[in-house]
């Protein structure tokens, strides 16, 4: 049951992924990347990531890519219908590039058996953290012993982040 | 005065209080720091005098130096501190000098001041070497650099320069006494640098000719053949003895150094090269006639009297290296020979009064450098000595000779040679000073009895066939060769001589009628020192006679307060050399090559050199001689001795010329062409790069993101295989 | 299913590489960085399954940063648009010197 959903929504992914790449209008990219957030979202569940996943939604999917959407329509981009990919000849080395890249990964996979072995120490350790905490506390219990420094200087980034746009986005400086 | 007399006690006390103790030196750095004072004073004194003449140019005028015969104002300090310098240093040599008489002094003295140069295995002290021969070498320096500073002090009254060139003199006379009073090569080798600068910058002095200014740099670079030849032999010294001070180098070379071996003979051979260049033997000659471009006083002091003997200095300072090797010592003694006789032959068809003292002193050099190839240091540092007196005074009553015709000319607005002997004629009418000194000085180097160079030539002349005729001769043959050849330019210089003084001072004047009127005798600040040389020329030989002459008439039968004194007092020095020399050759002969003793050949030399010298006079008074302007050309074998053997042109052929093709040839394809054009291949190679890699930066961001993204896969792939 | 997870965490990367390299519209080039991002985020998950939560922390702080990173992006692009009344990237291309 499980495996049959995971390769649903992976196939949902991809064929999303090809979407955002393929489509003609950024409007249409952006649509298909929501749905392929939520299909990986999909996935983080399957994997006991359900905190990841809630976020992926709402972050990602809520937030970053309405923050895009915005931006089309802010820049009036909708009526582009005109495919600005590459011309064939120079998509060559693209495919070139890309297929070394899944080569290379297809090896590594072949040549490893990773994730071979099923459940872990460590996946029965999220499992226990899971049930005792429940999925906010899981991740939250490390994020904020372990990794409170991380967490703070990420805090500063954000807001680093917002005067950045801020300052870049003004209509006159 | 209370100075002086405290002064005066101290030296008597400490020089006889010892009673044959030992010696105190007195103040010896003060000798060398006299003329270094001198030289920053004049030296400050000329840059403002340079300054503020600079400065009334630009303002369209010419600096002010008062009326005609008038003393600038800017020559009075010049005028006590250039030679007042050079008195308190003869002075203070003089008290040590003293000291050393009364004393003992059997190894030299070494006044170690501050380390110089102390890397790894190499040091070097600053320090001042005291010995008899040093000695006698200050006193030179210093006594007859007085003299001639303060003959300077006439002959350059009316010259722009005259700060600066005291400046340039006085630090002249620091640098010729840090050569003769280092402790080591290294030291002696800052002092012969820098006594080449000064000759340099004084021949050029008037700089503003061209030619003046090319005769500067022809000694200067002709002097740089033989520095080579210094320095390789000082290296050759350091790897075998591992120091390069005198005194454990000297210890040593006797134990370290096999006779007759290599390494004796090319270091040897290396000063020798060392010792032509500074000194003017063949072949490195050249430069000493064109160096009379410089003032007249100038090429008494540097080019007569002191600069030029440090040839002679440093092989007898050398004598235990130069008496272990034979064919070394055979060398010296046949350059020096050889420079002799060709020099006077040149000397002969001269007619510029200095050019033919300027060979008369190259010729004079020969025989110091025969005197010390002979193992006769003694006999070489005499001749050395006298020739400072007699040399210096011939120079310094040429320059009054000069200095009279120049004001002559000047007067008229003639633009006629001044130094041309043919232009002169019967100036003794007015100059019976300078007539008188001259005439003693030129018996004293025709070598005529009593005179002083008669003492010290025949000395060396007599030590060349003595040594020829020693038991185990090296090379007996070659070396009667060297005592007739000495003999011969003996006479020649007898002759050459006689020339000058009749062109000069005898027959009919031929300055012309409107000029004759303002010749005059030389002021006393001039002739006063002329007049002290006079003496030292005459009586100067007295203290070193060997005893067999001494005992005979030509010494008065033993009544003429003669000594054999210098011989004495340079023993602790030649000692080593001595005793190397008598272990090897057995004694010396006692009679010449072909029979006759000391005191013949003495008295052959002498009535010889007189002949000629009398016959001469009298030949040429009687012969005509025509005023430059009118003189023909000399023709056949005068011609080939007018144009000096063509040496300059021969040397202008086979070293200057190709040398010039060659820096040519370096310049057009190895500089312009070679290393120029792979410089440039270099930059255009790095710009074509840079080309190619421009071609990557298309500013398009996909093509951006495709090159990172194979850098990325690169990466990946270097993890994966 | 965790190599299952990484093969598709794998293939999206390489579709958003290959989005990035042949599309010259600046925002749908910004997406496809996402979507490279959100394959490693995936690949993080998977294998925190195998090494332990910290992946997941790690997911964590990449969004954040994407978010950043989405934030100051779209600013560029919109000062760009503004500039040259375009995104597409042909068009501005003094990314050199």
């Amino acid at each position: 049951m499980v495996d049959i959903l995971f390769y649903v929504f992976a196939a949902v992914a991809i064929g999303s992924a090809f979407g955002v790449v393929l489509a003609r209008t950024p409007v249409g990219s952006l649509l298909f990347m929501v749905s392929t957030l939520a299909s990986v979202a999909a996935t983080y569940v399957l994997l006991e990531a359900h905190f990841l996943a809630a976020i992926q939604i709402i972050v990602y999917a809520g937030a970053i890519m309405v923050l895009f959407l915005f931006v089309i329509m802010l820049l009036n981009l909708g009526h582009e219908y005109r495919r600005d990919l590459k011309a064939p000849l120079a998509m060559i080395p693209a495919f070139a590039v890309v297929g070394a890249m899944a080569g290379f990964i297809a090896r590594v996979f072949r040549a490893t058996d990773v994730g071979a072995g099923m459940m872990t120490e460590a996946g029965r350790g999220i499992d226990a953290a899971l049930l005792e905490h429940g999925a906010v506390g899981a991740i939250a219990q490390p994020l904020f012993t372990d990794y409170i420094v991380h967490f703070e200087v990420t805090g500063i980034l954000l807001l680093v982040a917002i005067v950045g746009a801020l300052a870049l986005a003004k209509r006159s400086v | 005065m209370t100075i002086f007399s405290t002064l005066l006690t101290s030296v008597v006390q400490e020089g006889h209080g010892g009673g044959g103790g030992d010696f105190v030196p007195f103040l010896p750095g003060l000798v060398v720091l006299l003329p270094l004072l001198g030289f920053v004073i004049n030296g400050f004194l000329a840059l403002r005098h340079a300054r503020r003449s600079a400065d009334a140019v630009r303002a369209g005028g010419e600096l002010d130096l008062g009326g005609p015969g008038e003393r600038p104002a800017t020559h009075t300090l010049p005028s006590l501190v250039g030679p007042g310098v050079m008195l308190l240093a003869f002075l203070v040599t003089l008290v040590n000098f003293v000291r050393m008489l009364g004393s003992e002094l059997h190894e030299p003295m070494v006044v170690h001041y501050w380390t110089w140069i102390d890397t790894g295995a190499f040091h070097v002290s600053a320090a001042l070497q005291l010995d008899q021969l040093s000695m006698v070498m200050m006193m030179v320096v210093t006594g007859v650099g007085f003299l001639i500073h303060v003959f300077s002090v006439g002959y350059m009254k009316d010259d722009p320069g005259y700060p600066r060139y005291f400046a340039y003199l006085n630090l002249f006379v620091f640098f010729m006494l840090v050569l003769v009073m280092g402790s080591s090569y290294p030291l002696m080798f800052v002092g012969w640098e820098g006594v080449g600068l000064c000759s340099y910058l004084l021949i050029g002095y008037w700089f503003s000719d061209r030619e003046k200014a090319d005769a500067g740099k022809k000694a200067f670079i002709v002097n740089r053949i033989g520095d080579f030849g210094f320095l390789v032999a000082m290296f050759f010294l350091f790897v075998t003895f591992g120091t390069l001070d005198f005194v454990p180098v000297f210890h040593d070379a006797p134990d370290a150094l096999v006779y007759g071996g290599g390494l004796a003979t090319a270091i040897s051979l290396f000063f020798l090269l060392g010792a032509t260049g500074k000194s003017a033997q063949i072949p490195l000659y050249v430069w000493l006639p064109d160096a009379m471009a410089g003032p007249t006083p100038v090429s008494a002091l540097i080019h007569a009297a002191t600069m030029v003997t440090a040839g002679v200095y440093m092989v007898a300072r050398s004598s235990t290296l130069f008496a272990l090797s034979p064919v070394g010592s055979a060398t010296v003694a046949g350059i020096g020979v050889l420079t002799a006789l060709f020099a006077a032959t040149i000397a002969l068809k001269q007619n510029d009064i200095k050019k033919v003292l300027a060979y008369s002193t190259v010729s004079q050099l020969g025989y110091m450098f025969l005197g010390v190839g002979v193992g006769a240091y003694a006999a070489g540092v005499f001749h050395l000595m006298t020739h400072a007196f007699f040399k210096a005074l011939l120079f310094l009553g040429s320059g009054a000779v000069i200095h009279s015709m120049h004001h002559a000319l000047h007067h008229t607005h003639n633009h006629a040679d001044p130094q041309d002997m043919r232009n002169m004629g019967g100036l003794r009418k007015y100059m019976p000073i300078t007539w008188t000194v001259m005439w003693l000085a030129t018996l004293a180097i025709a070598g005529i009895w009593p005179f002083a160079g008669f003492f010290s030539k025949d000395e060396i002349i007599w030590q060349t066939a003595a040594f020829g005729g020693a038991e185990h001769a090296p090379f007996p043959g070659l070396y009667t060769a060297y005592w007739v050849i000495a003999l011969a330019a003996a006479m020649l210089t007898a002759f050459y001589m006689t020339r000058l003084m009749v062109m000069t001072f005898h027959g009919s004047n031929r300055t012309g009628s409107a000029e004759e009127k303002h010749l005059h005798e030389a002021p006393a600040v001039m002739w006063v020192p002329l007049a002290v040389l006079a003496v030292l020329s005459t009586f100067g030989g007295w203290i070193n006679v060997p005893e067999a002459i001494r005992e005979s008439f030509l010494g008065g039968f033993g009544v003429l307060p003669m000594t054999e004194w210098l011989h004495h007092w340079l023993e602790p020095v030649t000692a080593t050399a001595h005793h190397i020399q008598e272990t090897n050759l057995g004694e010396l002969s006692h009679y010449a090559p072909f029979g006759g003793g000391e005191v013949a050949w003495a008295v052959i030399s002498t009535v010889m050199a007189l002949v000629i010298v009398v016959a001469a006079s009298r030949v040429l008074v009687r012969g005509e001689v025509k005023p430059a302007a009118e003189d023909a050309e000399p023709t056949g074998f005068g011609k080939v001795l007018y144009n000096k053997w063509y040496v300059d042109e021969l040397y202008d052929r086979t070293v200057v010329q190709p040398l010039l093709r060659l820096s040519r040839f370096c310049w057009k394809w190895i500089d312009a062409f070679l290393i120029d054009g792979a410089v440039n291949a270099a930059g255009l190679v790095a710009r074509g790069m840079g080309w190619a890699g421009s071609l990557f930066q298309t500013g398009n961001l996909n093509t951006y993101a495709f090159f990172f993204s194979l850098a990325a896969l690169v990466i990946l792939g270097v993890v994966v295989f | 299913m965790i190599t299952e997870a990484l093969i598709l965490s794998a293939i999206l990367f390489v579709v958003g590489t290959f989005g990035v390299l042949v599309r010259r519209n600046a925002i749908i080039m910004f997406l496809c960085i996402e979507l490279q991002l959100n394959a490693v985020n995936l690949a993080f998950v998977a294998l925190s399954r195998l090494v332990g939560i910290d992946g997941q922390v790690f997911v964590f702080f990449v969004m954040t940063v994407a978010a950043a990173e989405a934030a100051v992006g779209l600013a560029i692009i919109i000062s760009i648009f503004r500039h040259y009344e375009s995104v597409d990237v042909n068009n501005f291309n003094l990314l050199k010197w």
